[in-house]
């Protein structure tokens, strides 16, 4: 191979350079996230439950906010009735936010470990803003 | 004995739709929450087609209407920037010509010629701004009052073009530092979206008036426009009353009743 040390050098370096990312951080895995859901409104609850159970809330709670919204804003339909039949008032605000009054160390701890940035307190009055 | 061409398609497309299938079946049942429904409140106060009169001779003076704007502005967050350039309002005053173009006329009583009158949304039955919004951020709801959607809103600023009553406001600049004392209860604005009077969907929705109707004194009632026994429609079978340029056909929701004369009577 004419120069083929160079070329293999070359390869070898660019190599190296690419998995740069991914050597440097071999064993050092960001730890898991755990969110916080002691606040003292949640620990006064008698069941601490949110508005659907723990393991719909972890995979669907974008759907159900999505769906909450379009009710709430579209049809002014301001009430949810679960699955169980207990209803709570359709609010960012005034229901997610009143037993999550912690959304830096609830809603952040997750969305950033999975680069997601939720534009919601854009808007929304998080726990900081509230008196 | 071997596979023929013609099976082999047979099973691998009944494979396939198998395959497609489940998963769609997967996703639907995925998609929605157990058994889970949404209601309206209770306590909502319900209309067919909301409607407001403003009743100019009781807003004697400007800061009648003064407090009006506050007691909205203090509800819905609305930022103060200090500069008219960047101003953001839900209801502001106008003058009776610039009201309401092309019914004035030189020798107006002073009383009408000097009165500021309070102007917002007009809340149209044909709202020129709902046609042109690319996204259906801006939509009328059943019960006529047109509302906006901010999550969907882009920006472009259409809509602000096509209402012909200067209702709509457009977010320069983030509007959160200039709001001097935040409503915790209601959301604030980003950059880069419009906003406008929303008739008080939340209030409505708790049974409330709408905030400005609340610090008005009574000088504007607020009702169902398609209930012959509702305030409004008394009020509006009992006087004169005249809307922002109905010439242009968008069907405005609020009527002004235009008396004017007590103070020089």
């Amino acid at each position: 191979m004419y120069k083929g040390g160079r070329i293999i050098a070359g390869l070898l370096l660019f190599a190296c350079l690419a998995l740069m990312p991914f050597l440097i951080n071999i064993g050092k895995a960001a730890a898991k996230p755990s969110p916080q859901v002691n606040t003292p409104f949640i620990q006064q609850l008698t069941t601490q439950t949110c508005v659907e159970s723990a393991a719909f809330m972890k995979t669907e709670h974008m759907q159900l906010l999505n769906q909450w919204r379009d009710a709430a804003l579209r049809d002014g339909k301001t009430v949810y009735v679960n699955s169980q039949g207990q209803s709570f008032p359709i609010s960012l605000e005034n229901s997610c936010l009143k037993c999550h009054s912690n959304p830096q160390q609830f809603c952040n701890t997750c969305h950033t470990y999975a680069a997601v940035k939720p534009y919601c307190w854009d808007c929304h009055n998080q726990g900081g803003t509230r008196q | 004995m071997s596979v023929t061409r013609r099976r082999f398609l047979k099973l691998g497309l009944t494979t396939l739709a198998g395959i497609g299938g489940a998963m769609a079946l997967d996703g639907f049942w995925r998609g929605s929450a157990e058994a889970s429904e949404v209601l309206t409140d209770q306590k909502a106060l319900k209309a067919k087609h909301w409607a407001m009169v403003i009743d100019s001779d009781r807003l004697k003076s400007a800061e009648n209407v003064q407090r009006m704007i506050d007691a909205c502005h203090r509800t819905h967050n609305v930022p103060d920037f200090g500069n008219s350039k960047d101003e953001i309002k839900w209801m502001g005053t106008e003058t009776y010509e610039h009201a309401f173009p092309g019914q004035e006329n030189g020798y107006l009583n002073e009383g009408i010629k000097e009165k500021l009158f309070p102007v917002l949304c007009n809340h149209c039955e044909n709202p020129a701004c709902v046609r042109v919004c690319p996204t259906q951020a801006t939509f009328k709801r059943p019960d006529g009052i047109v509302a906006m959607d901010y999550h969907r809103c882009i920006g472009c600023r259409f809509c602000m073009a096509a209402c012909a009553f200067g209702a709509r406001s457009f977010n320069f600049r983030d509007p959160r530092p200039f709001i001097k004392q935040v409503n915790p209860d209601f959301p604030t604005r980003t950059k880069g979206v419009v906003e406008k009077c929303n008739f008080c969907v939340e209030r409505l929705e708790k049974g409330l008036p709408p905030a400005c109707v609340e610090a008005s004194n009574g000088a504007l009632i607020f009702g169902d426009l398609d209930d012959p026994n509702s305030e409004v429609r008394q009020v509006l079978a009992t006087h004169y009353s005249i809307r922002r340029k109905p010439e242009l056909g968008t069907e405005p929701s609020v009527y002004y009743l235009i008396g004017g004369g007590e103070e020089h009577a």
